[in-house]
């Protein structure tokens, strides 16, 4: 296995970690840029693979043009080495005041000989990101209700639609640029429903306008999806959402409702409606186990708690972008480049730290208008799957904390068994420990750790130890 | 010395939850404290072997002799106390492999075998066509193997969390969350615990804090030299079951048996009821240093394919670890403490504490609540007593 020292060591090549490795270069630092995914550019500059360009780019995705540039920069500048296809399985806490050490297996994941590599890099940026989550009700795992994220993806990198009545439901601007994803690739969406009700919208958007119009481009880049949508008379009801979905083998109906402020189903106000297809996103989780495996201290949501530099509360490491907080791309670009520009031992521009702070308070005006309020606990019945992969239920999960009294997330996931397969609770560990907080829980936020960042094979794991003997099967 | 009142037990895992059982049934008023929440320590950080094939003739062997006998009848009086909800403990007796790659440790390991059956151990050292039988995906390169029937395996949280709840069923308090942080004494004598919720006073105190029973009993005036000696697990992706026993290598029972504070990796592995196979252990003294780190995984690793080669592309997606109460003459501190009336200890159990948590509590509960008799495993035994002044 080979160890190789480095000055700043960035995980994540979307908008956040790009714009990081960009600055770090502009102060003179020697860079690596780990991105586990073919091609840098993350969630938001998904994008077709280059030999299936359609031409039509400029259109789907909001700055292309700026991508490009920071992506030729990146792979021209020697001071840079981008890493593809580089899968960060473990991060270690060195024992002083050092960087962490961060193994590394690069090759596509089910590649047969993946390289083993061993990062000890001086500073280090998590740029991770962050992905969606969804709450669970009645039928939701059911075919034919989707991510908002999978829909866009299927969209935006496949060009194929869920769907021809497609009914979008969750929480947030987010759910806009989905709707206009699905528009062009032919569907007919019947209508957004966004949970949080008129009166929360207002407060999270109309106070303190002139705020707001220092983000004239997100403002602008918002503006842009929503007169699509009226322009395709896309119904957007507020305080209403998706709180059953029905049918045989895929989804045929949805049941609607309005919602409370605490997005508790009104009573009275459900109604069917025909679809043959779901799309919901209800807000964002970090990917934050690298983050919490080296003990960076987290907020009350599980965001990673970063000063005005970027740092965390460990020495030497960075975070920036969704790990910190849900801004968008605007906010990971600011925060990339004061990490990269830390990192490197300069001081990030002063334009970009004010940039910086104003999409912050975006962020947070998103969080007040949008952020996931706990009646939804009231949506899932007994029988509504909690954990996809384990098979269980709410109302298991309900039954034995009831029956244990347990307080500490660790015994209940090993009695109930919810977060312990394949997906290690990244889909339902925040629904999981919010299902059972009414026990008083003591280690809250625990569902969120993985020394094992991403399963490696026992092999490839073996080969990187020198004491390995020599067996002849 | 019957102490019939109320006896105070601080530690929530599985020895503490047994005690507490096994006291409440015997007639005390129970109150369990722990800092944490239940089953929080090391007793949701191992595995739940309940074995016999790694303890050589002794006063050990005998207490986990006696436990697996206390498991098997404790099934059935858990499903008849507890509400029909509540999971069952997964108390599995699927036997054990031994198995040694290399001449020397064959050896060792057929006398290990031999003595063992002086004790009543089931050891049978098995032939190639019945080892393949017994598992046909064990690498060919081995030199011996023993199968041992009688080891099995219990969930140990939900065997943690099963003996609290009857314990709760039976009366005792259980609080979760609450600190102990020292003795309420009456002269010499120990009468309660402050902790960080007040005062709770008791007639009996015992010391149940796992690895950290050594901070702990200092706390309340008596030294104990229980360390934490760190093992690492991990656990593979579901996959189709091709392993049937629990296999090891014949390494393991020296691991066991050492007390090096460098790391040492034997493999236990073993398929689960979900499907995963789950890849034991390490055990190395790092005092409470919590990381998983890679060349512990790597180390394992290497170990596990060494039993079974075809592992080699089944991925890991989950490691966690845990401190084993460590004691330095290898057997757990169980009885009355002399140096501090009303203090009793129940500790030091390092890896077995899981299997041994029945016997243990069967013989605290005798002294505690009958007549002292014959006990290997007291404070002031000889092979302790240079341990204890070195703690003091
Ligand atoms: C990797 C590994 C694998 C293992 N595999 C096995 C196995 O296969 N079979 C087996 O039998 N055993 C196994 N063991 C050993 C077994 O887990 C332990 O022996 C057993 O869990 C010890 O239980 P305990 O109740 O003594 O300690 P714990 O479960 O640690 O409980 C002690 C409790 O005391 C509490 N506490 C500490 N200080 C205070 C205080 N001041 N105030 C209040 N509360 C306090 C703690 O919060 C904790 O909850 C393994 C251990 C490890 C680490």
């Amino acid at each position: 296995m080979s160890e190789k020292a480095c000055q700043v060591l960035i995980i994540g090549g979307g908008p956040a970690g790009m714009s990081a490795a960009r600055a770090a270069l502009a102060g003179g630092a020697q860079v690596v840029l780990l991105e586990a995914g073919d091609a840098l550019g993350g969630q938001f500059w998904r994008h077709l693979p280059e030999s299936r360009k359609g031409g039509e780019e400029q259109v789907l995705h909001h700055k292309w043009r700026h991508f490009n540039t920071v992506q030729r920069e990146l792979r021209d500048d020697p001071g840079c080495e981008v890493v593809l296809g580089a899968h960060v399985w473990a991060i270690e806490r060195p024992d002083g005041g050092q960087a962490p050490a961060v193994h590394v297996m690069v090759g596509p994941p089910d590649g047969a000989d993946r390289e083993p590599r061993t990062y000890l890099p001086q500073s280090i940026i998590f740029a991770t990101g962050g992905q969606e989550r969804t709450l669970p009700f009645p039928g939701w795992d059911l075919p034919g209700v989707y991510t908002a994220g999978a829909a866009q993806a299927l969209a935006k990198g496949e060009r194929v639609a869920v769907g021809q009545r497609v009914l979008v439901a969750g929480a947030g601007p987010f759910l806009l640029p989905v709707v206009t994803s699905l528009i062009r690739t032919g569907a007919t969406v019947i209508g957004v429903a966004e949970a949080s009700g008129w009166k929360r919208l207002a407060k999270g958007w109309l106070s303190r306008p002139w705020e707001l119009a220092a983000t004239r481009s997100k403002a602008g880049e918002l503006g842009g999806y929503l007169r699509e949508m009226v322009h395709h008379r896309v119904p957007y009801r507020a305080g209403t959402t998706v709180i059953a979905a029905h049918g045989e083998e895929s989804v045929e109906s949805v049941t609607l409702a309005r919602l409370d402020a605490d997005w508790k189903p009104v009573p009275g106000t459900q109604r069917r409606v025909e679809v043959d297809a779901v799309c919901v996103s209800h807000g964002f989780v970090p990917r934050t186990e690298l983050a919490l495996t080296v003990g960076c201290t987290v907020d009350a949501h599980g965001f990673v708690v970063v000063d005005d530099q970027q740092r965390t509360s460990v020495e030497n490491v960075f975070c920036a972008g969704e790990l910190t907080g849900i801004g968008g791309v605007d906010l990971a670009l600011a925060e990339g480049e004061i990490a990269g520009a830390t990192a490197a031992g300069t001081q990030p521009r002063a334009s970009v730290v004010k940039a910086r702070n104003v999409f912050r308070a975006f962020a947070e005006r998103l969080q007040t208008a949008h952020g996931i309020r706990p009646g939804w606990q009231t949506w899932p019945e007994p029988g509504t799957t909690l954990c996809r992969c384990e098979d269980v239920t709410v109302g298991e999960v309900r039954e034995v904390a009831a029956a244990t009294q347990a307080r500490g997330l660790r015994s209940l996931k090993l009695t109930t068994r919810a977060g312990l397969g394949p997906c290690q609770g990244r889909t339902c560990g925040r629904n999981t420990e919010e299902i059972l907080s009414s026990c008083g829980l003591l280690d809250p936020g625990r569902t969120a750790r993985r020394p094992i960042a991403i399963p490696v094979r026992l092999g490839e794991l073996a080969a990187t130890t020198s004491s390995q003997r020599e067996e002849t099967p | 010395m019957a102490e019939r009142g109320r006896v105070i037990v601080i530690g929530a895992g599985i020895i503490g939850a047994a005690i507490a059982r096994s006291l409440v049934r015997g007639g005390s008023d129970v109150v369990v404290l722990d800092r944490g929440p239940s089953a929080g320590g090391t007793s949701s950080s191992g595995e739940g072997n309940l074995l016999v094939s790694d303890k050589g003739p002794g006063s050990e062997l005998e207490l986990m002799q006696r436990s697996l006998e206390l498991w098997r009848e404790i099934g059935p009086q858990l499903r008849d106390e507890l509400p029909s909800g509540f999971p069952g403990l997964e108390l599995e007796y699927k036997g054990g492999l031994v198995v040694a790659t290399t001449e020397q440790g064959a050896q060792g390991l057929r006398e290990f075998a031999a003595q063992q059956r002086t004790a009543g151990v089931l050891a049978e050292e098995v032939g190639e066509e019945q080892v393949r039988q017994l598992e046909p995906d064990l690498t060919r390169n081995y030199t011996s193997a023993v199968y041992y029937p009688q080891d099995a395996q219990v969930q140990p949280v939900i065997a943690t969390e099963s003996l609290l709840a009857s314990a709760r069923s039976g009366g005792a308090q259980v609080h979760q969350g609450v600190e102990v942080l020292g003795a309420v004494t009456s002269g010499s004598r120990i009468t309660g615990v402050r902790t960080s919720n007040g005062d709770f006073l008791g007639d009996a105190v015992v010391v149940a804090a796992g690895p950290w029973s050594g901070q702990l009993a200092a706390k309340l005036g008596a030294s104990l030299p229980v360390k934490p000696r760190r093992g690492t697990v991990m656990v593979t992706t579901r996959m189709p079951q091709r392993i049937q026993h629990k296999v090891y290598d014949a390494d393991y029972v020296g691991a066991v048996g050492s007390g090096a504070a460098d790391l040492q990796v034997s493999s236990v592995v073993e398929s689960t009821a979900a499907g995963t196979v789950l890849i034991g252990s390490s055990r190395e003294r790092r005092g409470f240093d919590d990381r998983i780190e890679a060349r512990v995984l790597a180390a394992l690793a290497a170990k596990a394919l060494l039993l079974f080669p075809f592992l080699s592309d089944v991925a890991v997606m989950r490691a966690y670890g845990g401190f084993r109460p460590f004691m330095p003459d290898h057997l757990p501190v169980i009885g009355a403490d002399p140096r501090v009336p009303g203090l009793w200890h129940a500790t030091g159990h390092e890896g077995a504490g899981i299997g041994l948590s029945l016997a243990t509590a069967e013989i605290l509960t005798r002294e505690l609540l009958e007549t002292p008799g014959e006990n290997p495993f007291r404070v002031d035994r000889p092979s302790l007593q240079p341990y204890l002044e070195e703690a003091a």
